[in-house]
């Protein structure tokens, strides 16, 4: 009645039967997740960090084996920071910065990634996924500990939900059978193939890629591989249209086979057939297999991300090829952009109009992400005998000249995007003031001292000064807006990234570190038109 | 605004068009896709303005 749909990694949340289901009427909660992936722990870690009691329900006992993503980008591991688990991920991860091109038998170039100095998070860290989980969980567990409301049960499977105009009931069933629990909101976190999401009659669409990937996680013996990234167009060894390979912790290597669509996929995941595939690629090497599988993917999206009461966030709302790794990436940005919203409409200081604008920016994102991911797609594997001869031709040249090697796309790193011209923006009025932090912007990190600016910046609404006054705190209508006073003296990276030309500048920053509003001088009607604008409150 | 230009701007220009078709003698179709794209994507790199670029690709893929 009750069997996993996979195996675990780390059983974390064992069942536990818990008092709501002898109750005879259904208890009625602030905010329910469905699934405890990486997204739907995100998102209970930043509920529960306000004080919000949030319940997640996860229809397994822990964290599935087998890796998926491994690819953490800097803006995640940045909001993983603010929840209070990016340091253990980044302790653990690897960080690389050599990539090698091949194409075909030859390597055409290799590139630095030169990552730019002054941030506490490096571009991005190879980690598995069952890692990243684990951080989050014992997180939770921390701030379990630390009183905070979160509660997370396991082998509570979702079977229907019935949405009524302000709130959700939701059927769930356990190895005691079933019971009935009601939710004001409800978070789908529920994955790809979102039951919730059919349960909705919600569409899913977009493009299906007709290709299929075998994935091997293995351990090398006694090889002193480099920490680096190597990608293959047309690989000699005769495995599709491309190859990847990646280093991970714990000396565990990912390669990627892209297959093709029409594969035995049984066939193909024989031990026997995996270790052919890998012989031919790596020569004469001795390794264990960790971990297989084969993927397909597809680009898809929901046109709408909330419903009424009910909210989709992570791959349940929306979907990307593996190229570029945005899934999680992307979908931990959900996280940090619902969180913050439903904790100002729960405790009455912003209204439902707010939990609009979620879906307004993250459908935003997703579209860029898609569109990333499409465009990596369409390089990698060319649907037209033109778009292949332009391919190879890009190929051919950046072998040699340097000036074709940016046209090379085999996946574009994930950078979170900046919410341009959308309703919660605010005033971008500081002339000569870098781009790069426009109004919308995810701020960027810097050094202040021996400590570093998101660190700094926390959670809340905050006013960045620097060298220009204001008042520490500001009320505005029960919001309360803090200073942060910085100045550019002895702080280069700040000054560079913040002021550019200008003097001084006063940035208004939004809970999850966009950037609201910028001005060179403080002015307390503007910051709050600003602040009442980002939440929705006008 | 950045415009093609579409007045006569090369010297010897019976010259330059034996140059462009002694590329592709005694080559195979596939060498000589293969050569065409590489010239495109070295001369859309020597213009370099996207502007010119866009406009050159839609006044090609004009019938
Ligand atoms: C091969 C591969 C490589 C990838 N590489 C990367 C990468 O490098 N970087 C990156 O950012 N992303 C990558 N991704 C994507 C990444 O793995 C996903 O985006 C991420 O796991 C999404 O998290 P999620 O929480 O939205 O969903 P999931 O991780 O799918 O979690 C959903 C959870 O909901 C539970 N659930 C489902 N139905 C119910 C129900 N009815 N009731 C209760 N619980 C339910 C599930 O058991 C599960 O625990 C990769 C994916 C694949 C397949």
């Amino acid at each position: 009645m009750f069997d996993d749909r996979y195996t675990l990694a780390h059983k974390l949340y064992p069942y536990e039967k818990h008092a709501d289901q002898d109750k005879a009427e259904a208890v009625r909660h602030p905010v329910v997740i469905v699934g405890g992936g990486p997204i739907g722990v995100a998102t209970a870690l930043d509920l529960g960090m306000q004080d919000i009691p949030v319940v997640v329900l996860d229809d397994h006992e822990g964290i599935g084996m087998g890796s998926r993503a491994i690819c953490f980008a800097k803006r995640c591991l940045e909001i993983a920071d603010r929840y209070g688990c990016g340091e253990p991920m980044l302790d653990k991860g690897v960080v690389w910065n050599l990539g090698k091109v091949f194409h075909k038998e030859g390597k055409i170039y290799e590139f630095n990634l030169l990552p730019e100095d002054g941030h506490k998070y490096p571009a991005f860290i190879n980690l598995q996924q069952p890692y990243f989980e684990r951080f989050m969980i014992e997180r939770l567990r921390a701030l379990q500990a630390e009183g905070k409301p979160i509660e997370i049960r396991g082998k509570n499977r979702v079977d229907a939900v019935d949405v009524k105009d302000d709130h959700v009931v939701l059927d769930v069933m356990t190895p005691d059978g079933p019971y009935k629990i009601e939710a004001d909101y409800m978070v789908a976190c529920d994955g790809a193939s979102s039951p919730v999401r059919d349960m909705l009659g919600e569409e899913f669409t977009g493009k299906v890629f007709q290709d299929s990937f075998l994935i091997a996680d293995i351990k090398m013996k006694n090889v002193d591989f480099p920490t680096e990234r190597w990608f293959w167009f047309e690989p000699s060894h005769g495995s599709g249209a491309s190859t990847l390979l990646h280093k991970q912790p714990d000396d565990v290597w990912r390669i990627d086979f892209q297959i093709g669509w029409d594969v035995d996929r049984k066939e193909e995941l024989k031990e026997e057939n995996i270790r052919r595939r890998l012989d031919a690629m790596l020569g004469d090497v001795d390794y264990e297999m960790v971990w297989s599988s084969i993927y397909t993917f597809q680009c898809k999206r929901m046109e709408k991300f909330r419903h009424g009461p009910v909210f989709f966030a992570g791959d349940a709302a929306h979907q990307v090829s593996p190229f570029g790794a945005r899934g999680a990436n992307s979908g931990m940005q959900d996280a940090d952009n619902l969180g913050w919203k439903l904790g100002l409409v729960i405790k009455g200081l912003a209204p439902d109009a707010l939990l609009d604008s979620y879906s307004e920016e993250r459908v935003y994102g997703a579209d860029e992400n898609i569109l990333n991911s499409t465009r990596s797609t369409d390089f990698i594997t060319p649907k037209t005998e033109m778009s292949h001869i332009f391919r190879n031709a890009v190929l051919n040249l950046a072998a040699k000249h340097e000036f074709a090697r940016p046209l090379v796309n085999s996946g574009r790193l994930s950078v979170p995007c900046v919410y341009d011209g959308l309703s919660l923006n605010g005033p971008d009025a500081l002339p000569g003031a870098p781009d790069r932090t426009r109004v919308g912007a995810p701020m960027v990190d810097a050094p202040i001292g021996d400590d570093w600016l998101l660190s700094m910046i926390g959670g809340d609404f905050t006013l960045m000064t620097i060298d220009a006054e204001a008042p520490e705190t500001i009320d505005i209508n029960g919001i309360e807006v803090k200073r942060l006073a910085l100045t550019a003296e002895g702080n280069p990276e700040l000054a560079e990234r913040y002021l550019g030309d200008a003097k001084t500048a006063v940035y208004l920053m939004r809970p999850d570190q966009h950037v609201v509003a910028r001005w060179e001088r403080f002015d307390t009607a503007s910051v709050k038109r600003a602040v009442n604008t980002a939440t929705a409150r006008v | 605004m950045s415009e093609v230009n579409t007045k006569p701007n090369i010297e010897g220009p019976d010259d330059f068009y034996e140059t462009l078709l002694a590329a592709h003698e005694g080559k195979t179709k596939e060498e000589s896709d293969a050569i065409n794209a590489r010239l495109v994507l070295i001369l859309a790199n020597q213009i370099g303005d996207r502007e010119v670029l866009s406009k050159a690709i839609a006044m090609a893929a004009e019938t």
